[in-house]
């Protein structure tokens, strides 16, 4: 009987997180570890628009990305040396780190995380 | 037909409210404009700038859930041609062997193909930190994938979501109908036909 009023918690608090409140594109990351603080907007990374030029594997294994939000532990100095997304946006395979404000687009007060409508909840999330 | 029942009432309440959600969900729009997707700041200049997710994803292999793509349809048939490596010295390992997980539950067989997997992936995204290269070696459970661990670290974050119960659990036992009804409430539409 534990087990069942105790799944039915954890499906309750499941709806209340499914509810989309935010209706991202599914595997948006914000990345707001310090940009806000800052001064600037928050990160917004689309995994939709990477995955249509890059296999996941050129940014987590090649580049070395660690597959959980927040666990890169880069700074905006990092991408200007050419480090973490600064190993495309480069002025070459993309961009230059001087189009801040693409990178930069996401509302003030944004937790850093993996967004998205049709998620169960993520790692780390439940 | 066989009813099956699940191991635990909390992970069947848990599973349930899944396909609550994608039934809730799937009413949305595929694709949300940028400016109203809750996480762009619609003032933000990038808005002019940025693709919309709608411009790029609708022209591919469509699916019921996701990113409402089938990406390695879209990958296999051409429709896309991501780059597999930036740097000349980078080695391509593409793997071919499928494994079979969940022997003895009560859902349909679990299949987990190599080759679909390594098209994207590397070696070193799975193995040995997830997975043991050995079959059988690796203690796998629904509950973890559901928190985020084992597949669910990709399926439910990147890779279409765990709500999609039978494109893992995709090889029927025998004497078991291929897609099992489950014992429980399920909105209707909520397991979308393959
Ligand atoms: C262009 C680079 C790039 C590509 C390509 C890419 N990713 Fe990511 N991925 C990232 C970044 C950046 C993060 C966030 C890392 C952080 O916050 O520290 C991330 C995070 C993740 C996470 C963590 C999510 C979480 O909930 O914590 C997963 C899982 C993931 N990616 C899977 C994939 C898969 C699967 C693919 C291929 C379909 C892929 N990624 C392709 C850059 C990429
Ligand atoms: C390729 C994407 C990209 C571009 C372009 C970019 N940034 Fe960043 N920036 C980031 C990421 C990712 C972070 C880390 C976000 C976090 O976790 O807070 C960051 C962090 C920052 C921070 C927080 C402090 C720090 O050192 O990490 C500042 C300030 C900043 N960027 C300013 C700028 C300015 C100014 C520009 C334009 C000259 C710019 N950025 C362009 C991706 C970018
Ligand atoms: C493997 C290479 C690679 C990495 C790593 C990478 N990007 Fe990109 N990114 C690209 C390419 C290529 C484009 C498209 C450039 C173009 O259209 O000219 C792009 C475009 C973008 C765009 C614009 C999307 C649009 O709608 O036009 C944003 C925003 C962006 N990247 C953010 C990031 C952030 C933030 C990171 C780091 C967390 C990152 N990228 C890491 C290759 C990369
Ligand atoms: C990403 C792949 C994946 C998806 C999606 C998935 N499962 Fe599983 N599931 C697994 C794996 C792998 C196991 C094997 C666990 C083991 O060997 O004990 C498993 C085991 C189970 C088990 C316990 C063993 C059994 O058969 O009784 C149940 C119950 C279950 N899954 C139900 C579901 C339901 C319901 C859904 C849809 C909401 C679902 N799964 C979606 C991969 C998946
Ligand atoms: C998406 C995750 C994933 C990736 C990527 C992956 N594997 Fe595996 N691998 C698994 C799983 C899951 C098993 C089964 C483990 C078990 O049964 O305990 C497995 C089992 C194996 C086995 C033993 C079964 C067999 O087929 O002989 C070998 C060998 C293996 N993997 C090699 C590789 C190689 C080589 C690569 C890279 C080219 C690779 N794997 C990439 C998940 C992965
Ligand atoms: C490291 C990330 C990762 C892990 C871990 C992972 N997958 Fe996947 N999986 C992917 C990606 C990427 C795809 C491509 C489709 C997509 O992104 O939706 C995929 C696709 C699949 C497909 C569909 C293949 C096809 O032909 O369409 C199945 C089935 C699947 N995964 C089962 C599993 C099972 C079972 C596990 C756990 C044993 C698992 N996956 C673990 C990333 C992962």
């Amino acid at each position: 009987m534990r087990h069942l009023v105790s799944g039915w918690l954890v499906a309750l608090a499941l709806i209340g997180l499914c509810v989309p409140q935010a209706v991202a594109e599914y595997a948006d990351v914000v990345l707001n570890r310090r940009a806000e603080k800052e001064g600037v907007r928050p990160v917004i990374f689309p995994h939709w628009f990477h995955r249509i030029r890059f296999r996941c594997k050129v940014c987590h294994a090649e580049l070395g990305f660690k597959m959980r939000v927040g666990s890169n532990d880069f700074k905006m100095a990092d991408i200007v040396e050419g480090r973490f997304c600064g190993a495309c946006h480069n002025g070459d395979i993309a961009w230059a780190p001087d189009r801040c404000d693409l990178c930069h687009s996401g509302k003030r007060g944004l937790p850093t995380g993996i967004f998205g409508g049709h998620e169960t909840g993520g790692p780390g999330r439940w | 037909m066989r009813v099956f029942i699940f191991p635990a009432d909390s992970l069947r309440a848990a599973i349930a409210a899944c396909l609550i959600c994608l039934g809730s969900v799937t009413l949305a729009e595929d694709w949300t404009p940028l400016n109203k997707d809750g996480i762009h700041d619609p003032r933000s200049p990038a808005i002019k700038q940025l693709q919309e997710p709608a411009a790029a994803l609708s022209k591919l292999i469509p699916d019921t859930a996701g990113n409402m793509v089938r990406w390695v349809q879209a990958l296999e048939k051409g429709e896309i041609n991501p780059r597999a490596s930036i740097r000349p010295d980078t080695k391509i390992r593409v793997y071919d062997s499928d494994v079979l997980l969940n022997l003895k539950g009560g859902m349909p067989i679990v299949r987990f193909p190599h080759r679909q997997h390594t098209l994207w992936l590397d070696c070193v995204n799975c193995h040995d930190h997830l997975f043991k290269a050995e079959t059988g070696a690796t203690k796998f459970s629904m509950l973890k994938i559901l928190e985020g661990e084992q597949c669910g670290v990709c399926h439910g974050a990147v890779s279409f979501p765990l709500t999609e119960c039978f494109r893992c659990h995709s090889v029927a036992r025998p004497g078991q109908a291929p897609k099992p009804s489950l014992p429980i409430a399920i909105p209707a539409g909520a397991v979308p036909p393959k």
